[in-house]
C-alpha cells in the first residue's frame, strides 16, 4: 500500500486488498514523547511532546507562526458511526488534529453475544468488533501514523460473555487498548458475575501479554446514578476492585489505567466535589495511569455548555494528572457524534491543555483546609465501603445492591443495582476444572506451572502468527464492500454532497433564531426545514433568549443534493506572503496609499476593513494611507495620489448596478493614462461585485471582491512593487 | 452524631500512609477469592479462546466447544479434548477438530477419550 499524502483521500479499494495477509507492526501502548523545554516559534513549553510531521493547528494558530504544540498526554477520540469504512475517514482527521487514541465503541447488543461476529456488517450506536473490521482499521491507522508521524493507540472493549475470545482477537490483531473490567458486566449487562470474573482473568493474562492497555469502567457508576456525586467512594472501590484483580490476573501496573470522570458540571459548585476526588484518587492509585474523561452525565444538547463543562474537566486534569486525556463529542448529548465534533472535542482538550501548559510550576494546591478535609473524607468513606464488602464477600456484596447506590457510603438509599450470582445472562455456563485439564497454549490464566505449553501443538498463534484463519464475510448482503458502492459511484461521476457521518448522508444543520416563545419557534423551524426542501426535518436543539421576546433553535434535516465538483467554479488561488516579509518590505519602502469610494456611495464599511489596523487591515503592515472619504470623484482619487507621492490607489465600489464598478475601473486606468501617472500607480479595485478578471480587462491592476482581507491587499501590493523594481 | 462519624472512628487517627495501606490491603483480601475461583473454573468463551490460539477459526472453535459442552466434558479443555482425538487417530490436530465437528455422536466420541467422563 501506498503512503498516504495530505492532498489525496485514503484509497479505500486499495484498502481492502490483501487484507488476509496483513499483519500489524507491532504489539503495545505507545506513549507520547515528552521534550524537555520544548521551543517552538517565540515560546518555551514545559509539558508537551514531540511535534507532528503533519497536522492542523488551532485556529489561531496562524498568529503564532502556526506552531501546533502537543500536549504530553495521549488524547482519545472516540469514533464508531456504525460504518467503520466511513469511520477512518474520521480517524485520519481526528489524527491530525492531535488525536492519537482511538477508540470504537460496539455495536448494541454485541456484549451480550457469546461468541465472534465475522466480516463487516453494518453496526447500531457502535461498530461490530471483528477480525475484518479490525485488521483494515489498523492497516489504516498504520497508514495515518506515518502520515501524521506519531504512532496511534487503537482501542475497543474486551468485555460482554466473549472476553477472552475478544481479548486473543485483539492481541492478534495489533490492537494497543482496551476497557476491561468484569464489574462493568454484571452491574451495567446483568452478565452473571461468576462467568464475568472467571472470563477476566483470562482475557486480562491474555492482554498483559500482548501489552495491551487496560481501562476499566467504574466511570459508568457516575453515568448511571441519580446523584453522580454521591457516588465518588464507591468509585474508589470499583477502581481498587479491577487494577488488584488485574494485578493479580498477571498484568503490570503500569499498563492499568482507572477511567475516571470529574462527576459534577456547573450549575453546580463543580470544584467542591471534584477536585478533593480527582486528588483522593490520584494519592491512593499513585502506582496506576490515568485516564480522565469528560463528564456525560448531564450533557443534553446544548454544545457550548458541554464545552464549557469539558474545559473545566480538562483544567481538573492539569490541576492533578491525566496519562490520557478523553474527550467527548459535544455533540454526544444529541445525537451520534458526528465528523467535525470529534475534532471538535480533541481541539478542546488539545486548547486547554496547551493554554495550561506548565501552570504546576507556578501554583500548587493547598495541603490544608477544606480540600484536604474533603479528601481525607472521601479516602476513608472507601475504606469503611470496602470493609463493608470484605466481610460479605465480593458476590454477595453485590447481591445485596451495595454498588451504585445512589447516597454515599456509610449512608444507604436502597437503590442500588442488585444481581444475582445464581442468575444474569450466560448464567450455568462455567465449569470446575478437572485435574487433567490442559489448554495448549501461552499465556493462559492459571496454568503457569506448565512450561510451553503450546510445544504441544508446535506453537499457538501467539507464536506463530501465520496460523491465524481469516475469515472474510459471512452474509453478503451486508459488508462494508456493498455500503461503499454508492460512494465508488458518486466518486467516478465526480458527485460531492454534505455528510455528517456516512458517505453522502445528506445531512445539514441549521441555526435559526425566531422572535418568538420556545413552541413557536420549534414549529416554525420545522416548517422552515421542510420549506428548504430538507426531508426528516427534526428540532436538536432550543435555548430560550427570553420567555416571549426570541429563541434559538437548531434543525437538521437530510437533503438529496449532489453536486458536479466537474461544474463548480473555484476561483484560482492568490498565493499570500507571509507577514513579516510584509511589513519589512512595506516599512522599507515607505509605502503609502490613497484610498476612497467612488460613484453615488455611501458605504465605506468594506474599504475601512481593508485600511484599519483595528480590523487587520494595510496599515497593520506599515503602509501609510490618506483615505478620501466615500462619494469621492474619480479624478480626485488620482490627484490626490499624485500629490501625497502614493504607490497605490485602493478605489472601492460597493453598489454595483449596471456594472458601474467596471465603468469606474475603466474611467480610475484612463485618468492615471491622461495625467502620465499610470506606470508609477498601482491601481486596485474593490467592492463585493467585484472579481479580479473582469477588473483587469478594465484596466486597473487588480480587483478584490467580498471577504478580502488586508493582508491580500497588502501582498499584491509588495509583490507588484517588486515587479516595477 | 451522623453514621459516617460513628463508623469511622477506627480509622479517625490512622494518617495518610496508614489509610493508603489499609485501602489495599482490602483491596487484596476482596480479590483473593475472585481470583482463587476464577483459577479453578473454565468457560466456553475461554474454550474458544484456546481454540482460536491453536488456529481454529471462530467458527470451528464455536463448533467443538458447543461438542464439549455436550459431552460435559468442559473441564477437560476443548483443546485437549482436540489433541487427544488427534493423537488416537493419528490426525493433525487441526484436521482432528474439523472431523470432531462433521461427526454426528462426537460426544460418545469424546468421551471415550477419557475412559468414562468429567471427573469432579
Amino acid at each position: 500500500m501506498k503512503n498516504l499524502t495530505p492532498e489525496k483521500k485514503i484509497d479505500l479499494k486499495e484498502l481492502f486488498k490483501d487484507l488476509d495477509k496483513y499483519r500489524p507492526r507491532r504489539k503495545g501502548w505507545v506513549w507520547r514523547e515528552h521534550v524537555d523545554n520544548l521551543n517552538m516559534f517565540k515560546f518555551n513549553f514545559h509539558d508537551c511532546s514531540k511535534p507532528l510531521k503533519n497536522s492542523i493547528g488551532l485556529p489561531a494558530a496562524k498568529y503564532f507562526d502556526n506552531i501546533d504544540p502537543q500536549p504530553d498526554c495521549v488524547i482519545t477520540s472516540e469514533i464508531a458511526s456504525g460504518r467503520f469504512e466511513d469511520d477512518i475517514r474520521r480517524m485520519r482527521m481526528a489524527a491530525w488534529h492531535g488525536a492519537d487514541h482511538i477508540m470504537v465503541i460496539r455495536t448494541t447488543g454485541q456484549s451480550h453475544i457469546d461468541g465472534l461476529i465475522e466480516g463487516t456488517p453494518e453496526g447500531i450506536g457502535g461498530v461490530p468488533i471483528t477480525r475484518k473490521q479490525l485488521r483494515a482499521s489498523r492497516k489504516a491507522l498504520d497508514m495515518i501514523e506515518d502520515e501524521v508521524g506519531r504512532p496511534i493507540n487503537f482501542h475497543s472493549y474486551v468485555s460482554g460473555v466473549a472476553g477472552p475470545e475478544v481479548a486473543v482477537l485483539f492481541a492478534e490483531e495489533g490492537v494497543n487498548g482496551a476497557h476491561q473490567d468484569p464489574q462493568y458486566n454484571v452491574l451495567y449487562r446483568n452478565i452473571n458475575m461468576k462467568r464475568s470474573f472467571v472470563d477476566a482473568a483470562v482475557a486480562k493474562k491474555i492482554m498483559a501479554e500482548a501489552e495491551i492497555f487496560q481501562i476499566d469502567g467504574a466511570h459508568n457508576a457516575n453515568a448511571t446514578a441519580r446523584e453522580a456525586w454521591a457516588v465518588m467512594p464507591e468509585l474508589m472501590v470499583q477502581h481498587a476492585i479491577n487494577c488488584m484483580f488485574s494485578y493479580k490476573c498477571g498484568m503490570k501496573k503500569e499498563n492499568i489505567g482507572l477511567s475516571t470522570v470529574p462527576p459534577t458540571a456547573p450549575p453546580t459548585p463543580k470544584m467542591w466535589y471534584d477536585l478533593p476526588y480527582a486528588v483522593a484518587l490520584r494519592e491512593f492509585f499513585s502506582e496506576y495511569k490515568f485516564r480522565a474523561q469528560q463528564n456525560t452525565r448531564y450533557m443534553e444538547a446544548d454544545m457550548d455548555e458541554a464545552t464549557i463543562t469539558h474545559v473545566i474537566d480538562t483544567l481538573i486534569s492539569k490541576l492533578t494528572k491525566a496519562d490520557i486525556q478523553s474527550t467527548i463529542t459535544p455533540d454526544e448529548g444529541r445525537n451520534v457524534p458526528w465528523h467535525y465534533n470529534n475534532i471538535k472535542g480533541i481541539n478542546t482538550a488539545k486548547q486547554t491543555l496547551v493554554a495550561l501548559d506548565g501552570l504546576m510550576e507556578m501554583i500548587q494546591l493547598k495541603n490544608e483546609g477544606p480540600l484536604r478535609d474533603k479528601i481525607r473524607e472521601l479516602k476513608e468513606r472507601a475504606i469503611l465501603f470496602m470493609e463493608e464488602i470484605k466481610e460479605l464477600g465480593y458476590f454477595k456484596a453485590v447481591h445485596k445492591g451495595m454498588f451504585v447506590d445512589s447516597a454515599e457510603y456509610p449512608e444507604r438509599n436502597g437503590d442500588g443495582i442488585a444481581r444475582d450470582p445464581e442468575g444474569g445472562v450466560a448464567v450455568g455456563t462455567i465449569v470446575e476444572k478437572d485435574d487433567d485439564y490442559f489448554a495448549p497454549v501461552c499465556h493462559q490464566f492459571g496454568q503457569e506451572d506448565i512450561s510451553d505449553p503450546c510445544k504441544a501443538i508446535d506453537g499457538c498463534t501467539f507464536c506463530r502468527p501465520e496460523k491465524i484463519q481469516f475469515i472474510d464475510e459471512l452474509d453478503e448482503s451486508d459488508t462494508a464492500h456493498k455500503r461503499l458502492e454508492k460512494k465508488f459511484e458518486d466518486d467516478d461521476k465526480n458527485l460531492t454532497s454534505p455528510e455528517v457521518e456516512w458517505h453522502g448522508d445528506g445531512t445539514v444543520l441549521i441555526t435559526l433564531f425566531f422572535p418568538e416563545n420556545e413552541e413557536i419557534a420549534k414549529a416554525a423551524a420545522v416548517e422552515m426545514g421542510k420549506k428548504m426542501n430538507l426531508s426528516n426535518v427534526e428540532v436538536v436543539n432550543t435555548a430560550p433568549m427570553h420567555p416571549s421576546e426570541g429563541t434559538l433553535v437548531e434543525i437538521k434535516g437530510k437533503s438529496d443534493i449532489k453536486i458536479d465538483k466537474s461544474k463548480l467554479y473555484i476561483p484560482p488561488k492568490k498565493e499570500i506572503l507571509p507577514e513579516d516579509v510584509i511589513r519589512k518590505e512595506i516599512v522599507e519602502k515607505g509605502v503609502k496609499v490613497v484610498a476612497g469610494t467612488v460613484g453615488e456611495d455611501e458605504h465605506s464599511v468594506g474599504l475601512r476593513e481593508i485600511l484599519d489596523i483595528k480590523h487587520g487591515g494595510v496599515e497593520r503592515f506599515g503602509i501609510k494611507y490618506r483615505y478620501l472619504g466615500t462619494s469621492v470623484p474619480i479624478e480626485k482619487l488620482v490627484d490626490s495620489a499624485i500629490e501625497y507621492g502614493a504607490d497605490a490607489i485602493l478605489m472601492s465600489t460597493i453598489i454595483s448596478h449596471n456594472d458601474i464598478h467596471v465603468k469606474s475601473q475603466k474611467r480610475l486606468h484612463e485618468i492615471c493614462v491622461e495625467k502620465g501617472v499610470r506606470d508609477k500607480l498601482i491601481l486596485i479595485g474593490g467592492g463585493t461585485q467585484v472579481k479580479d478578471d473582469l477588473a483587469k480587462k478594465a484596466g486597473v491592476d487588480a480587483g478584490f471582491g467580498r471577504g478580502t482581507k488586508g493582508i491580500e491587499v497588502a501582498s499584491f501590493i509588495v509583490k507588484r512593487l517588486r515587479e516595477k523594481k | 452524631m451522623d453514621l459516617f462519624e460513628e463508623k469511622r472512628k477506627h480509622l479517625k487517627d490512622l494518617n495518610y500512609k496508614q489509610l493508603k495501606e489499609r485501602f489495599w490491603e482490602l483491596a487484596s483480601d476482596i480479590t483473593q477469592p475472585l481470583v482463587d475461583f476464577a483459577k479453578t473454573h473454565t468457560s466456553p468463551s475461554i474454550e474458544r479462546s484456546v481454540l482460536l490460539r491453536m488456529g481454529f477459526n471462530s467458527m470451528e472453535a464455536d463448533a467443538i466447544t458447543k461438542k464439549a459442552v455436550e459431552a460435559s466434558l468442559l473441564g477437560k479443555g476443548a483443546g485437549n479434548i482436540v489433541l487427544k482425538y488427534a493423537k488416537k487417530t493419528g490426525l493433525s490436530y487441526l484436521d482432528a477438530g474439523k472431523k470432531l465437528i462433521a461427526m454426528e455422536d462426537a460426544d460418545k466420541e469424546m468421551k471415550t477419550l477419557f475412559e468414562g467422563g468429567s471427573k469432579r
